[in-house]
């Protein structure tokens, strides 16, 4: 029997009077890749946001099989990116261990252990002592992944990633997330808009339009929807 | 040298210079303290806005003849807590709320000052900032804000340096943002209020921005930029009302020039490092 992880169930979000998320409804296994896709104003980060609470819903639930799963989150880096921030790698690594942590939530020992572990892991332990906005793009999302993953989640949500990164990056990213599921059997689910990076590194695809459009294993993906979708988004990745 | 110790000795045989001194210090200790929150979430005019509220709570205070503390404080908190609503609920942007709460404000201060004449002196010192209105519950005051805004700094560090960054990761984590938004909005609205009455409403922002901002130009970590807008913020105000006493100049506008001064100073260091 397959372990289910998370059930989202019937999900509905509103801004105002406009509805962003209609009755969505799926279920996470447990070690799945899901590549979310979707046109923008479809609802793919309203979606990733409503399930990790981070905005309120206007119906429907989204249950966890376990209440204290860890997650990991790596937000657009747009959203967290300011060169002014005064703050070394390390730092910012540590947040990633403050959940279950009893006040005053100190970095210990063994939290420093485990931040090094996963900067070695991540290829960026040099960048340990480095202040966060000298970084280059590619850099920061690592060491954003660095926060996401350093608690060792079971479930690890990113919105567009890769967005701020070249191709040859990109690709390396991607790989590293591939092994983070298959080695740790981490979930993931991976916002994008890079379909071809989806179909290659995926196992399953939800396409979203504020309500689910397809969800199931990639390789259905052409043959259920036919090219014309795929077209649609390829034309424009970074829309 | 000699004389420069002269004129502390001298001054510091006055109460109102000890008590200017003490406040200033403990004020100064906690503006730069919140200022890192403030300033690096793009709230650092919330010090200007509730700076303005004060204004308002202190006009009405002399209309009814009774302390501003006991109104500035609830008031101003209230007001801190208000922005925060807005910036949250109303979707409007934290300078626009800011902008909204503090131009109200100061339309309701002008208004009360001009129906009820007779105590202008009064307001220019809140406005300009007047060591000489400064009580020994000011003192009080003011260490026990002090004492909070350390303690709060030291027990609550981590999820303030995780709000700071990313509020969203932060709240994945599991961090009540809110609540922690809300402390550190009280916090500083208390400060405002204790600070008006060093620097004066027009400059109490400054206690806020400039230390953090002159210690950004050079610290490399989040830890070192808090202790170092500290030291820079108590330096300024030592300087600054020695200064003033010294040159018979407005004490609040001497400590916004000395830390005007440091910045640049620390600019020029990030320059040619």
């Amino acid at each position: 029997m397959l372990n289910k992880q998370i059930e989202v169930k019937n999900i509905s979000v509103k801004y105002g009077n406009h509805i962003v998320l209609d009755r969505v409804s799926f279920e996470i296994i447990k070690g799945d890749y899901i590549g979310l896709v979707g046109a923008n104003g479809s609802g793919k980060t309203s979606l990733v946001k409503a399930m990790l609470g981070l905005i309120q819903l206007e119906s429907g639930s989204v249950i966890y099989q376990n209440p204290n799963i860890k997650k990991g989150y790596l937000p657009q880096i747009a959203l967290t990116s300011d060169r002014l921030f005064p703050a070394e790698v390390k730092e910012i690594v540590g947040i990633g261990l403050l959940s279950k942590k009893k006040r005053p939530k100190i970095i210990t020992k063994a939290d420093k252990v485990k931040i090094d572990d996963i900067l070695i892991r991540l290829n960026i332990l040099d960048l340990k002592h480095k202040r966060i906005g000298d970084l280059s793009g590619g850099q920061q999302q690592r060491v954003l992944l660095a926060r996401a993953m350093v608690n060792k989640p079971e479930l690890l949500i990113m919105d567009e990633p890769t967005s701020a990164l070249d191709p040859r990056v990109r690709e390396d990213f991607y790989k590293l997330i591939q092994e983070i599921n298959t080695t740790d059997g981490t979930t993931v689910i991976l916002v994008s808009h890079d379909l071809g990076s989806v179909q290659k590194y995926a196992r399953k695809m939800l396409v979203l339009d504020r309500e689910v459009v397809f969800f199931d294993a990639v390789d259905k993906f052409a043959t259920s929807l036919g090219h014309d979708h795929f077209h649609l988004e390829a034309a424009n990745p970074h829309d | 040298m000699t004389n420069l110790f002269g004129i502390i000795g001298e001054m510091m045989q006055y109460g109102f210079m000890q008590r200017a001194i003490i406040v200033g210090v403990l004020i100064a200790i906690c503006g730069s303290m919140l200022g890192i929150f403030l300033v690096l979430k793009k709230f650092s005019m919330i010090g200007d806005g509730l700076a303005h509220v004060s204004f308002a709570t202190v006009a009405i205070a002399l209309l009814l003849n009774t302390s501003p503390l006991f109104i500035s404080i609830p008031v101003v908190i209230t007001a801190s807590l208000f922005i925060l609503k807005l910036n949250e609920k109303a979707n409007l942007h934290g300078d626009a709320a800011i902008g909204l709460v503090s131009s109200f404000s100061v339309a309701l201060g002008i208004l009360i000052t001009s129906v009820s004449q007779g105590f202008n002196v009064d307001l220019f010192s809140f406005l300009f900032g007047s060591i000489l209105v400064i009580s020994q519950m000011d003192v009080i005051l003011s260490l026990i804000l002090a004492v909070i805004v350390v303690l709060t700094v030291i027990l609550y560090y981590n999820d303030l340096f995780a709000i700071t960054h990313d509020e969203a990761f932060a709240s994945v984590m599991g961090i009540n943002t809110k609540y922690m938004n809300a402390l550190i909005a009280t916090l500083t609205a208390i400060t405002i209020v204790l600070g008006i009455r060093v620097v004066g409403t027009m400059l109490i922002s400054s206690m806020i921005i400039f230390p953090t901002v002159t210690a950004l130009q050079i610290s490399k970590s989040f830890k070192s930029t808090i202790v170092l807008s500290t030291v820079i913020s108590v330096t300024a105000v030592l300087i600054g009302v020695v200064g003033s006493y010294a040159l018979n100049l407005p004490s609040g506008a001497s400590i916004v020039m000395v830390n005007a001064l440091l910045f640049v100073l620390a600019f020029g260091f990030k320059r040619i490092r």
